[in-house]
């Protein structure tokens, strides 16, 4: 999750409060670092290779002979430049990161381990099926674990990430409506609560759907008053995300889900959220026909500074014949993936998601992690992380505004109310929180409150860490109240850079390094 | 339950803070009847020692390429990676950062994605590239999608010499999108009469580069063709080593140019996380899918990094976003990125010079065996052999010698029997002369 359009107002004020400087622009541990095309010494390469002849080539009339522009680096100068990058990253190793929605927990190092054995990683996702056996036994194992946990019957392993496996969900919505109706089924109209994520509503559209958008009630969720009102013959499904963004459970639900099916349509789950009902609840159980998983949320596969995910998603009956292929079959003499529409016998799939099988590295983790939690583990896990949301919400309801009445689930809402009269933005608060050492939270998401707040602590922090995080928070909300105003407005002041200005990123796009001019601006200018 | 930092005492702490009972009391807001009364039935918690012996077995169940023979590819290629990639990606600042919404404590990730995006346009030849996409498929998916928003037409041609799974993952993306996609049996070159198919309803034709068969084209002349009709050109490369060794698509006048950028940095793992590449030109910017990276200045006015142009994006315009991508494919672009600055010039042409002269290795020693042609007249670190037996049979029997001699067409293309005897083999810079001399004698064997 991220942030929205508010963010194009930050304030970009000049501040030329006298700091003490160094030579090259570096500061003790924060240092500077240029392009590795400023970095280069032609000639030099990082990587040697066995001698061998060239013989007449083959390649027709398309042998290179133009120079690329690559930089020539040598290892240790790579291994500097890519270490000192990483000193400018906050992360879930360093520091809790309560980015509501994005599920930022510890990332397992067994799991790491593991998806590098050579049995995995050296393997070529077109071998001959038998020598694959303990690949697609682990997917098929992953799949079972996770149409347990949901309650479903079928699942599609191969989307590569939450958008990419609702495309695959709404797809499917989409063929068994047109299955069912016919091609020419008027059924078009997809219903999307205003709190939804972006990728809802755009989904929706590349599956050739319009959106038309369910206004939430006071209390956070979808009014079920307003949700028959847009009930029709013309709509294809609900799309709902649940636990909802405001990181509460949909307690009509079970209304929701009836109404729609009633209707002739079908129920989208968004599965971002899975995380706070592991163990506890099961989607299957509330009628939901689809759900993607975000395996890099619920399941801790590392988010890698913003990918790869993964994105399975599992089905009803009534949309199980709609699978994507490819899928893993179990059979008495071992396992086979389906992979063409030769094979695929009464089902009608929806076509491919992507090249080959999935995000196999994904399920190695995702397997790993579910082995390592046990069920017992899984459901402590999702209780501890609906324990540490509500928490903080009790110990921050006093000093910021909570947006709605608890429990929350995993992740709780407040908006920017307590900084009314202040003067000071969500944007300011959160650059504040930069400065003690904290990674905000979600900013100006969900858009049905103002100024959101969105924390989700996750399961793997400790009652210190939230006791800390929960004092910063207390001390900030006071000093916000108190006037003081510029440690808000100038922070983040401890950072590589400073507030950075987005509306010339915008305005004057600069997507690559070019020879010349950019050379001017070096890394170490101040 | 070792992930797990909260004591009993903890938790009864924070319970009676909240002011609840049990956490049971929490869920309260989840319908009585949809609460699992009994937990599912699923196994106890593992020690990570049992763990990891269960997966290790898995593992070995599997022969993988490193131990054998192999001559795999079709569009997955085994390359040496490098261990300073391996041992970077897994600095716990890159590999469990979120996506860089907070731009000042993340210009780590953000001047990655920025060389990233500066590399992929050098290699490919074009002026801009993005952080990157879910794999090459879906990445030529996105770039046709792009086309048609450009051109405000639905034609979309692919040409036979397209990879089946990018076909397939093209098709089933734009279904229910109204268009109109010519599936071509041939591949598409701009030498064949391309005025019956070609016309002013044409958003792009779409062609690959060594195209799935290996061969390699001269794409300059259908350049100025579509260019005639103000048709988009979109190039798919699915071996990026090979632009280290050839002309790449933006000197040959491509519009779009997308890639699995698999090759460089990243293992098979079987088929994925891979990372699609996607570059063009900048006047088309505004219509790119995918994360953009920036630079920008700070307000001392430093050089900084931000990610850009999200206007295009689905989580501020929703409905009318270029794309429903939110993800892309971090990691794997960071890996992609640390190798080619590695190589850097003189180390990425050599390494497709390298895999270049295995391929003529491999192709001379094949083509000692009676029985055997080699189809291709030109290729890069692939190509197809006819066979007199049908190729999966050969396949099959060869494993069983623990070789693994290739790609059978008819694992993708199960709907073409002409294709039945044809193998499609690679070698890379990982091929030793010993697994081509194996291939050659266990071959021998079978005809």
């Amino acid at each position: 999750m991220g942030h929205s359009k508010d963010l194009a107002t930050n304030n970009i004020t000049r501040n030329n409060f006298s700091e003490k400087t160094s030579t090259l622009g570096h500061k003790a541990l924060r240092l500077e670092e240029d392009l590795i095309f400023e970095l280069d010494s032609p000639g030099i390469t990082g990587v040697d290779f066995p001698n061998f002849r060239s013989k007449k080539d083959k390649l027709g009339t398309l042998k290179r002979r133009t120079k690329i522009g690559l930089p020539g680096l040598s290892e240790p100068e790579v291994i500097r430049h890519f270490t000192r990058l990483s000193q400018k990253n906050y992360a879930i190793d360093t520091g809790i990161y309560p980015l509501g929605s994005c599920t930022m927990k510890h990332n397992p190092r067994l799991n790491e381990k593991l998806a590098r054995l050579k049995g995995f990683s050296n393997l070529h996702p077109l071998q001959p099926i038998e020598t694959v056996q303990g690949a697609l036994e682990l997917i098929d194992e992953t799949a079972n674990w996770l149409k347990k946990l949901t309650g479903m019957p079928a699942i599609a392993m191969s989307p590569a990430a939450g958008a990419h496996g609702e495309l695959c969900g709404m797809m499917a919505i989409r063929s068994a409506l047109d299955a069912r109706d016919g091609p020419d089924s008027y059924r078009r109209r997809v219903l999307v609560p205003e709190s939804a994520h972006g990728t809802n509503p755009a989904t929706a559209v590349v599956c050739g759907f319009k959106v038309d958008s369910i206004p939430a009630n006071s209390s956070g969720r979808v009014d079920v008053l307003s949700f028959k009102e847009k009930l029709g013959d013309d709509v294809a499904a609900v799309m709902l995300t649940n636990p909802n963004t405001c990181g509460l459970f949909e307690s009509d639900i079970l209304e929701i889900s009836r109404l729609i099916h009633e209707c002739g349509g079908f129920f989208y789950c968004d599965g971002a959220n899975f995380n706070a009902i592991v163990g506890r609840v099961r989607p299957g159980d509330l009628g939901v026909d689809c759900m993607h998983i975000n395996l890099h949320k619920t399941f801790s596969t590392p988010h890698g500074g913003g990918g790869p995910g993964a994105g399975p998603v599992v089905f009803s009956e009534a949309l199980a014949s709609f699978v994507p292929r490819p899928w893993v079959v179990s059979r008495e003499n071992g396992f086979s993936i389906i992979e063409n529409d030769e094979d695929k016998g009464d089902l009608s799939p929806i076509g491919r998601m992507k090249a080959f099988h999935g995000q196999m590295g994904m399920f190695i983790r995702t397997y790993a992690y579910l082995l390592s939690h046990g069920g017992d583990g899984l459901f402590q896990a999702s209780g501890d992380a609906v324990l540490n949301a509500n928490y903080i919400m009790a110990e921050l309801c006093d000093y910021l505004s909570p947006s709605y009445d608890g429990p929350c689930m995993h992740e709780c809402l407040f908006d920017d109310r307590f900084l009314d009269g202040t003067g000071l933005t969500t944007l300011d608060f959160s650059k504040a929180m930069i400065d003690e050492g904290y990674h905000p939270m979600t900013m100006y998401f969900p858009l049905i409150v103002h100024g959101a707040m969105l924390i989700e602590p996750t399961e793997t922090e400790s009652k210190k860490s939230l006791d800390d995080f929960i004092t910063v928070m207390r001390q900030l909300a006071i000093d916000a109240k108190s006037g003081e105003n510029n440690r808000f407005l100038r922070a983040p002041e401890f950072t590589p850079r400073r507030r950075l200005d987005e509306t010339k990123a915008a305005r004057q796009p600069v997507l690559r390094w070019k020879e010349k001019g950019n050379a001017q601006i070096k890394a170490s200018q101040q | 339950m070792r992930y797990l930092p909260l004591t009993e005492s903890d938790r009864q702490d924070m319970l009676s803070a909240i002011g609840a009972g049990k956490i049971e009391d929490l869920f309260r807001d989840v319908p009585e009847e949809a609460r699992l009364i009994n937990k599912i039935e699923l196994p106890d918690h593992k020690s990570e020692l049992e763990v990891e012996e269960i997966i290790s077995n898995l593992s070995e169940k599997n022969i993988d390429t490193s131990g054998v023979p192999s001559f795999l590819g079709a569009g997955a290629y085994r390359h040496h990676i490098p261990a300073a990639v391996d041992h970077l990606i897994q600095r716990g600042e890159f590999l469990t950062s979120y996506t860089p919404y907070q731009p000042e404590i993340s210009q780590g990730t953000l001047q990655a994605l920025f060389e990233f995006q500066t590399q992929v346009s050098m290699i490919t030849g074009m002026e801009v590239a993005n952080a990157s996409m879910y794999d090459g498929a879906t990445a030529c998916a996105e770039a046709v999608l792009m086309a048609t928003r450009i051109t405000r037409r639905d034609k979309v041609i692919l040409s036979g010499g397209l990879h089946p799974h990018y076909k397939d993952v093209t098709e089933t993306q734009t279904r229910y999108l109204n268009l109109n996609i010519i599936n071509r049996k041939t591949d598409i070159d701009g030498s064949e009469n391309l005025d019956l198919l070609i016309d002013d309803q044409t958003a792009c034709v779409v062609v690959q580069n060594p195209n799935f068969l290996g061969h390699l084209k001269d794409l300059t002349h259908l350049s100025d063709l579509c260019n005639n009709l103000d048709v988009l050109l979109i190039v798919v490369v699915t071996e990026v080593v090979s632009l280290g060794g050839i002309i790449s698509p933006g000197e040959m006048g491509a519009d779009i140019v997308v890639g699995e950028g698999q090759s460089l940095g990243n293992p098979l793992t079987f088929g994925g996380p891979y990372v699609g590449l996607f570059a063009t030109h900048e006047k088309y910017v505004r219509q790119m899918p995918g994360r953009l990276c920036g630079q920008t200045v700070d307000n001392q006015g430093s050089r900084g990094w931000v990610l850009t142009l999200s206007t295009r994006e689905q989580h501020i315009r929703r409905e009318k976003a270029t794309s429903n991508i939110c993800t892309n494919s971090g990691l794997c672009a960071l890996s992609f990125t640390i190798h080619l600055a590695l190589l850097g010039e003189i180390g990425f042409r050599k390494l497709a010079e390298l895999n270049h002269s295995k391929a003529l290795q491999l192709a001379e020693k094949l083509s000692e065996l009676k029985g055997l042609r080699i189809i291709n007249k030109t290729y890069f670190n692939e190509f197809s052999v006819k066979l007199p037996r049908p190729a999966s049979d050969l396949v099959t029997s060869l494993a069983k010698k623990s070789i693994l001699a290739g790609v059978p067409l008819s694992r993708l293309i199960s709907d073409d029997p002409e294709l039945n005897n044809v193998l499609l083999v690679s070698a890379t810079e990982c091929t030793t002369e010993q697994d081509m001399d194996a291939l050659v004698e266990a071959l021998d064997e079978e005809f």
